[in-house]
């Protein structure tokens, strides 16, 4: 069994929330809130959904489109929002501008509905992480599927989602590794293809150990 | 005056595997591994009764078997300290304050007295509520770290009691709120801890199908027609009068059952009002069921919630709403009004149905009623949502995070 040079260290992180001091009441505030909160909060309300509703397959994106949709009863510009993906993103700067582009040309074609009242307020919080390396560390695929058998949902999110934040890759933690040091690259290509949105965490990391076992046994 | 609790070690956290999966254990533990002989205090007015007694009797051993060194100190007074905290209390909530001006020289009086009995040291010191607030002037050389866990509602304080207790606030590192909406304008840092119940307990342990059923049938409820369940306190803002209107409206449509359960009635003028103007509202209908409570009665209303097919929390007004938590904790649709920390765990058509009204609380029962496999994913997926944030396990795990953060801080 190939060894790699380097091994794969899971790590996982957990998450705080800090109570921001923007929130909104409608989508004119939305839009403003959106200019002038934190990135940990971008990060919070985009990356983190998936991780708070890790066992939602439809209809939650994040929480920007799903508060513009329940509590404003803006099903289009929902859709739009929703329609981001944040695998298309290597900073929280380009994603916090597109969702400001949204909104604010629905705003300024909608002038009476941006100033509409919601039916629940929208509060930003931020997440703020902390990290922690798990006592697993991988150097074959054997042990690197062992290891993914064991992972929290959390560890899960971090490495296979908000890793490209960090990488400033198309790419997360598993698919780098599996190519940089085992030279996997198909197998890297194919979990990195796994749609998270159309996926709980829990059926995605199914899928990617069965992945591995097909390569293992191959 | 002040006295430290014993620990209870009933339940180990190993029990809570089959509920979490051994991944989310061990992570605990990880984190946990950080904080090894760590120093805490807990410090909160009461020992037993109310729910933050409730939620330290669980964190605090869990917190314990994971390798902090815990101690959870109850501090004391005289009826006059009570007297003016349940004052501060109700004022915080939005009501008037009475008291006497000396009254808040009577509290800080008792916190001093406190201090006294209290050795203040460990490194992290989390003051619950506002009783023992001011325990923070035993401070020195910003030694330690201190944080404030506000469990009440402080959205709309009277400002007289507001305004004695902020001073106090601001000089923690840090305060935690179960809400946003609770929330005040702080220059210190303000984290949400969402309130939790443990599935481990009398009221949220799985029962066998078998004992759920006696527990109907010891009411005279009918297994097998379906059961529209409220369990709450006879209190009006609950609205149970709501509740049976909605009821009334749903019963034109469906042939089911309405259970009322709760308690509160026996010992409070209020209660026994409200009870009897529901009694009038249900009109002698054999089908709606008022069950007065005494308050030992945790199985059964873990039985009752277990036996339902909707469970519904048509509130007025709210703090967090632990009885929705519960209902979704056992898989139940849940439909339920949008006020206070109710839209924080029913997320409209994903964990529940809110409503905003009586007719539009029927209206989404008979939605359930008539959609049945839409109302089994709503429980699935309500369950999942509070095993991930509603556990006490997650506030264990929120502790931890919070006091690595602050250690990464310092």
């Amino acid at each position: 069994m190939q060894r790699a040079e380097t091994a794969f260290q899971f790590k996982t992180v957990s998450y705080l929330l800090r109570i921001g001091s923007e929130m909104a009441t409608t989508l004119a505030q939305l839009k403003q809130g959106l200019e002038s909160c934190s990135d940990a909060s971008i990060f919070n309300h985009t990356f983190q959904t998936l991780s708070r509703h890790h066992f939602l397959t439809q209809g939650f994106s994040n929480d920007f489109a799903q508060w513009v949709l329940a509590s404003c009863n803006r099903p289009e510009l929902a859709e739009h929002l929703a329609s981001l993906d944040i695998r298309d993103y290597l900073s929280l700067a380009e994603l916090r501008a597109d969702l400001k582009r949204l909104v604010s040309e629905y705003c300024e074609q909608n002038p009476q509905q941006a100033e509409q009242s919601a039916f629940e307020p929208f509060f930003f919080y931020e997440a703020i992480g902390v990290e922690v390396p798990l006592e697993m560390e991988a150097w074959t695929l054997e042990e690197f599927r062992n290891g993914l058998e064991k992972l929290s949902h959390a560890s899960f999110h971090f490495h296979f989602i908000a890793s490209r934040l960090r990488l400033q890759l198309r790419t997360n933690d598993f698919s780098y590794w599996l190519e940089s040091r085992l030279g996997l690259g198909t197998l890297a290509r194919r979990v990195n293809r796994i749609d998270i949105y159309t996926n709980t965490l829990q059926s995605a990391l199914e899928r990617i150990i069965s992945l591995i076992e097909k390569e293992l046994d191959s | 005056m002040s006295e430290t609790m014993p620990i209870p070690l009933l339940i180990r956290l190993d029990d809570y595997t089959p509920v979490l999966g051994e991944p989310e254990v061990a992570e605990l533990r990880t984190l946990a591994s950080r904080l090894q002989m760590r120093t805490v205090q807990m410090v909160n007015s009461t020992a037993m009764g109310g729910g933050v007694a409730e939620m330290l009797n669980r964190l605090v051993p869990i917190l314990q078997e994971l390798g902090l060194a815990i101690r959870w100190e109850v501090i004391t007074g005289g009826n006059d300290f009570y007297e003016i905290t349940k004052a501060f209390h109700n004022a915080l909530h939005g009501g008037p304050y009475t008291m006497p001006p000396e009254s808040f020289d009577t509290f800080l009086a008792y916190n001093e007295q406190n201090l006294l009995r209290l050795q203040m040291e460990a490194e992290f010191i989390v003051i619950h509520d506002p009783q023992p607030a001011a325990l923070i002037r035993a401070r020195r050389d910003h030694i330690g770290h201190w944080i404030w866990r506000c469990h009440i509602d402080l959205s709309h304080p009277n400002l007289t009691v507001w305004g004695f207790l902020e001073p106090w606030v601001k000089r923690y590192d840090g305060a935690i709120f179960s809400s946003a909406e609770f929330a005040r304008h702080l220059p210190v840092p303000q984290y949400l801890f969402y309130p939790s119940i443990d599935p481990l307990s009398e009221k949220n342990r799985d029962l066998e199908p078998q004992f759920v059923r006696s527990i109907l049938e010891r009411f005279s409820i009918d297994p097998k027609r379906p059961i529209l369940t409220q369990i709450s306190r006879f209190d009006r803002l609950k609205d149970p009068l709501g509740v049976v209107r909605a009821f009334q409206i749903v019963k034109r449509y469906f042939d089911c059952q309405l259970v009322l359960a709760g308690g509160g009635a026996s010992d409070d003028p209020e209660g026994e009002a409200v009870l009897s103007d529901v009694r009038e509202a249900a009109a002698n209908d054999p089908d709606v069921h008022i069950l007065n409570l005494p308050p030992w009665s945790a199985t059964e209303i873990n039985a009752l919630q277990r036996g339902s097919t909707i469970i519904i929390q048509k509130s007025l007004r709210e703090g967090f709403g632990l009885t929705v938590t519960e209902g979704l904790w056992k898989s139940k649709p849940v439909v339920a009004s949008a006020v206070g920390g109710i839209p924080l765990q029913v997320i409209h058509k994903h964990t529940g149905l809110l409503a905003h009204s009586v007719e539009g609380t029927a209206y989404q029962i008979r939605f359930l009623l008539s959609n049945p496999a839409i109302a089994e994913r709503l429980g699935q997926q309500g369950r999942e949502y509070v095993r991930e944030h509603f556990l006490i396990t997650s506030s264990a795990k929120r502790y931890l995070t919070l006091f690595l953060h602050l250690l990464s801080e310092s």
